[in-house]
This record gives structure tokens, sequence and C-alpha cells, in this order.
């Protein structure tokens, strides 16, 4: 089994790349793949908890806490959450905070990554 | 694998969205990525700018003055600064009118590299040499 990293910068909500992001992932560590997950730019404000899914828009903290379950590195920039004024106490649990090195290091140990751009 | 190599892309002018800065800040992550690696272990990477990207590298951007914020500019110079291999295309360079005095460069840091102007051939060369190639 391979290891996968992806970095995603599209927002939760506003494009399907983080929904596709989601069940990307979901398929790859169903199949028995190591997957690590990087968020930065926009894609950061997935990190919050307490998100309300209505129907209308896409949602990101049950996936999230279901391939953070499945042992799913998930780690967001710590600079672009705080920027758009998440704080480690309002994100959800088990997703790491972290810097850019943090996601190139993943690189670095992956055989495949997908790097998903932002709007 | 001891060696990584990496091609950061910039395809994206830069203000209209953050990619552009987001590159080159991703890019000169590498300087600090060996305390998460084993020893031997490097992450070596070349920031290339293509198609509207080329804008970034203009000279005398008022970021700080116009929006408050540090310019695509001062991030670049940075990248230069810590000696990363910058590309940009030649043939989009010309296609935009933009000629090599209107470029900045990072020789008032003290920086060794500079822009390097090349043939969007060089890049492609880059691009199928990386190990991974990160679009922004």
């Amino acid at each position: 089994m391979g290891t996968l990293t992806i970095g995603i910068f599209s927002s939760l909500i506003g494009s399907m790349s983080f929904d596709f992001t989601m069940k990307l992932a979901e398929a790859a560590v169903n199949k028995g793949h190591k997957v690590n997950l990087w968020f930065s730019g926009n894609a950061t404000s997935a990190a919050k908890n307490n998100q309300k899914h209505l129907k209308d828009y896409s949602t990101g903290e049950k996936p999230l806490k279901a391939l953070l379950e499945k042992g799913v590195e998930i780690c967001t920039c710590e600079a672009c959450t705080s920027a758009r004024g998440i704080q480690k106490t309002d994100a959800i649990e088990k997703i790491q905070w972290n810097a850019m090195h943090w996601y190139l290091a993943k690189i670095h140990h992956s055989d495949r990554v997908l790097h998903i751009g932002g709007e | 694998m001891a060696h990584t190599k990496l091609a950061f892309i910039s395809q994206r002018p830069p203000y209209k969205s953050e990619n552009p800065k987001l590159a080159i800040t991703h890019t000169i992550a590498y300087q600090i990525v060996e305390i998460l690696l084993d020893e031997g272990e490097t992450v070596v990477p070349t920031l290339c700018f293509i198609g509207e990207g080329v804008l970034g590298c203009l000279k005398d951007q008022k970021a700080m003055e116009n929006y408050g914020m540090t310019s695509t500019e001062t991030h670049l110079k940075n990248a230069l600064l810590v000696d990363v291999d910058v590309l940009v295309c030649k043939e989009d360079l010309e296609r935009f009118g933009i000629t090599e005095d209107k470029l900045l460069d990072a020789e008032d840091m003290g920086a060794d590299k500079r822009l390097q102007i090349v043939p969007f051939e060089s890049i492609q060369k880059e691009i199928e040499s990386a190990n991974h190639v990160l679009f922004f």
C-alpha cells in the first residue's frame, strides 16, 4: 500500500473541490493506503468545529471526523487558520496545527501527491 | 529517497487570489523541512512563474501601501535570499511586454540568486525532472 498526500486550498463552501477531496481521501484509506491531508488558504475554514450542515451547502466536519477516526493525518496551516479568526479552541479535535514544512515533509515521504488548488 | 525535488508552479496574477503568495511561502518552507526529516533527507524546490504568474515578478509593488499586506515582491525576494532557484517564463514576459529591467531582484538584501528568465522549454524540463509538481 502507498502513501498519498493531498494538499487542499479550496474553501469548504464555494466549490465542490473540498467535497471531492473528502471522498477521494476516504476511498484511498478504505483501500488501505496511508493518507495525509494538508489545509492551506481558504481550506483552513474547514477546521472550524460546530459546522451546521444545511442541505444547500457542502459540509466538512462529519467527513473530517470520520477520516481522523480512520487514521488519516490532517493538518491545517496555523497562520492561514488564525488569519481567518479560527482559534485552536474553536477547531475540530485531533486536527494538527503546523506550518508549511509539515506539508513538504509529508510530500517527501509520499508515493503520490495531489495538490488541489484554491480559487 | 534522500532528496525530493519539487516544482512549484505559480500561474496566477498576484493579489487576485492568495495562490501566488502561497506558492512562494510553501517554497520557502523547504528551509526548515529538515527538522521533520531524517538525517540526509532534503527537499529541493524550484519555483517557476508562467502565464499571468509572471506579473508577480515585477519590482516596485505597492501592496503595503494599497492593501496593508506584504507584497509578492517581498516574498519573492525572501525566496531569492534563501537560495531558491526562481525561473520566469521568457515567452510569457514577452507576451506582457515586460522587459528584464522591470523585474525585481534581491541585491539590496544580499541575495546571491537572481530571477532566471528562461524559455518555457526549460520550465517543462524542471517539471519533468521533479518528483512532484505543485500548481498554484
